[in-house]
């Protein structure tokens, strides 16, 4: 197995051509192909969810809480304005300054032009996914800016110039080689050392001296609490207090989901966040900014980019109550083999279906069938989102747009006429439990039938319900067995 | 129609504005924990260390601790370091500590964290590029979970503060969990009035 590890070339994400649908099967099945990461991804992802599991069971209240923290968000998202008019009353009244962006170009360029008004041509970044969303790194180094990504995971991404695979650990899909290859191309590091404490501190080493002459330092946000004009932001490298706390400058990006009504509000999701994430209690540092620090200067970016228009949706409204803690992602059998980077947008997994065909829905048409639609996701969820139906109303949603692919639309046509028919139905099912028992595997297993791929179909059996029940009731006899 | 104007219409335009209440959140308390007990289990799981009170000199064994280090800055009056903090300091000009020592505003015994604040700290970074952190806490001002940590004063008054849960970690290659990530490569603390 470490043999393998250090063998196998990682496998890479989707193929990005525009607009052009992605074909995440595609790339899933490369994932797949390499072995030793599969496993070793799956096997990470897996150890995640069995310590939240054990977290959960610690906690008496678990259930409750996640109700309320569904509840807390539901209320909010039905008074969004209000509270983000009190947000920004009371961020204001403590010295920040707030910025509203209707879309990611706005955002990018207004936090550009904070940048060039200070005259500051360094950054240090935390991780925050809604960066990701806007392409803030790439716009930023167009206007001349560097960017320093300094939590490891980001880094490790940034160097490698690829995007992050998953919310929370962002190069779990990478192996202690992929990385040590990284680290001694990117950051000259000592060929062949692939020990995992060496990296990480050659990583520290490196990243300190841009954290201490950075002239501008950048953060994105968990939760903005209405109540007291505050930001918060939960970490565990300590990178983020550095990146807001050690230059004059600090920026927040933060999507206006974000918000929560009063500081009792955020004991809630503060106790649900670390354990659903990562399985550990509360991350190792939940830092709270309601004002610039002295000499400082603070500035929080509000973003809308579509989130608005989702609230008017109400079968998507639900996905805006994600605080992108990834233990959908942790579960979900689709994500734990394909790899997060096979999704081919910037959230994935369980999440992504149903947050990136609001995006673009000709570009991830092909997402939402990414799923068993087992309803994993939604039993993990610490805000209760019914990810499983949405995942089924997107792909209503898509075939109603005419998104569907070519060989969907072929089956559902056929399927269609089936269905609405219910002695052909009947006939056919009876038929086909019959054909399957000799059925040639190329039938069953062909290039339009993508499920039929990785999987081998259950035996048949010899009746079907419906036969079985005419046999039994529908001429009054009962049936002892 | 500013971007500001243009967001809040929209959404005023898709909110239901239906009066779902806001829920109210109760405590969870559980009479039967010992808070202290709760405390030092919870720093141990976040990968915090306890300095055990000596009989004879309570600060025996952070003085131990601290002995062979070349820059103590100590926030506290308890200890004398070798670094002397002003308000005019750079926050990067904290780099070259070894140990920087304070006292906390309060802990969370439901999660093993302590509460630094602006105040506590005088200058921010000091809680994070110093190489290790010692924090005293009063016992009698351990609360028992996250509700009661939210319910404190500190939230409405200072302008930062940060629950410390453990020193900084990361488990980012392959799981495998590392102490010490970009902040301190370890937290201690001591339980002392």
């Amino acid at each position: 197995m470490n043999h393998l590890l250090q063998e196998e070339e990682q496998p890479r994400g989707a193929k990005i051509r525009g607009r052009h649908p992605v074909d995440q099967l595609e790339a899933a099945n490369r994932f797949i192909a390499a072995t030793a990461h599969e496993m070793m991804h799956d096997n990470r992802l897996w150890d995640l969810r069995k310590k939240r599991d054990a977290q959960m069971h610690a906690i008496p209240e678990w259930e409750e809480l996640r109700q309320l923290a569904s509840d807390i968000k539901s209320h909010t998202l039905d008074h969004l304005a209000d509270y983000l008019e009190e947000f920004e009353h009371n961020a204001k009244k403590n010295g920040i300054h707030v910025h509203w962006a209707k879309d990611a170009q706005e955002s990018n360029q207004i936090i550009g032009d904070i940048l060039k008004a200070h005259q500051a041509k360094s950054l240090i970044k935390s991780k925050s996914m809604l960066g990701e969303e806007c392409g803030l790194r790439p716009y930023l180094q167009k206007e001349g800016i560097a960017v320093v990504e300094t939590d490891l995971g980001e880094r490790i991404q940034q160097l490698d110039d690829e995007d992050p695979s998953h919310v929370v650990v962002p190069a779990v899909h990478k192996t202690r080689t992929d990385v040590s290859k990284v680290f001694v191309k990117t950051l000259n590091a000592q060929p062949g050392n692939n020990d995992v404490h060496y990296l990480a501190e050659w990583q520290r080493e490196t990243t300190r001296p841009y954290i201490l002459s950075a002239d501008a330092g950048m953060t994105g946000g968990n939760f903005l609490v209405a109540e007291t004009g505050a930001v918060v932001v939960c970490t565990n490298e300590g990178n983020a207090d550095l990146s807001a706390n050690t230059p004059s400058l600090h920026i927040v990006t933060v999507g206006i989901e974000k918000i929560i009504p009063k500081m009792e509000h955020l004991a809630v999701f503060i106790r649900l966040l670390s354990r659903s994430a990562l399985g550990s209690p509360i991350t190792q540092y939940t830092s709270y900014f309601r004002g610039p620090r002295r000499g400082g200067e603070m500035h929080v970016v509000l973003v809308d980019n579509g989130r608005s228009t989702r609230l008017g949706k109400p079968n998507f409204k639900p996905g805006l109550k994600c605080i992108r803690c990834g233990a959908c992602m942790n579960t979900c059998p689709v994500f734990r083999r394909s790899g997060g980077l096979s999704y081919g947008s910037v959230y994935a997994g369980p999440i992504g279906l149903i947050l990136s065909p609001g995006y673009d829905p000709h570009k991830y048409r092909n997402l939402p069938f990414a799923s068993t639609l087992n309803g994993s996701c939604a039993n993990v969820c610490p805000v209760k989102i019914n990810l499983h139906e949405q995942i089924l109303a997107w792909r209503g949603e898509l075939a109603k747009q005419g998104e569907l692919s070519l060989s969907k639309k072929v089956i559902m046509k056929a399927l269609g006429k089936l269905y609405a028919n219910p002695k052909a139905y009947r006939q056919a099912i009876q038929m086909g439990d019959k054909i399957l028992q000799y059925l040639p595997h190329f039938v069953v297993y062909n290039r339009l039938n993508a499920w039929g791929r990785q999987r081998d179909l259950p035996e048949a059996p010899k009746k079907t319900f419906h036969s079985w029940y005419k046999k039994h009731y529908m001429n009054g006899k009962g049936d002892e067995a | 129609m500013s971007s500001r104007e243009e967001i809040l219409n929209r959404i005023r335009q898709h909110q239901t504005n239906i009066s779902t209440s806001l829920p109210k959140v109760p405590n969870f308390f559980d009479k039967s924990v010992d808070i202290i007990d709760a405390f030092k289990k919870s720093l141990l799981i976040m990968g915090g260390t306890l300095l055990l009170v000596g009989d004879a000199d309570p600060l025996q064994a952070l003085k131990e601790k601290i002995k062979n280090a070349n820059v103590i800055c100590s926030m506290v009056p308890e200890i004398k370091g070798n670094r002397e903090l002003n308000e005019q300091n750079l926050p990067k000009e904290l780099d070259d500590i070894d140990y920087a020592i304070v006292r906390a505003s309060f802990g969370v015994a439901e999660t093993g964290s302590i509460c630094l604040t602006e105040k506590n700290l005088m200058i921010n970074t000091l809680g994070y590029l110093p190489q290790h952190l010692i924090v005293l806490l009063d016992p009698a001002k351990i609360v028992y979970n996250l509700h009661d940590a939210y319910a404190q004063p500190e939230w409405y008054s200072v302008n930062y503060a940060s629950l410390h849960s453990g020193p900084s970690a990361t488990a980012d290659i392959e799981g495998v969990l590392i102490r010490g990530a970009q902040g301190v490569r370890s937290l201690s603390v001591l339980l002392i009035s």
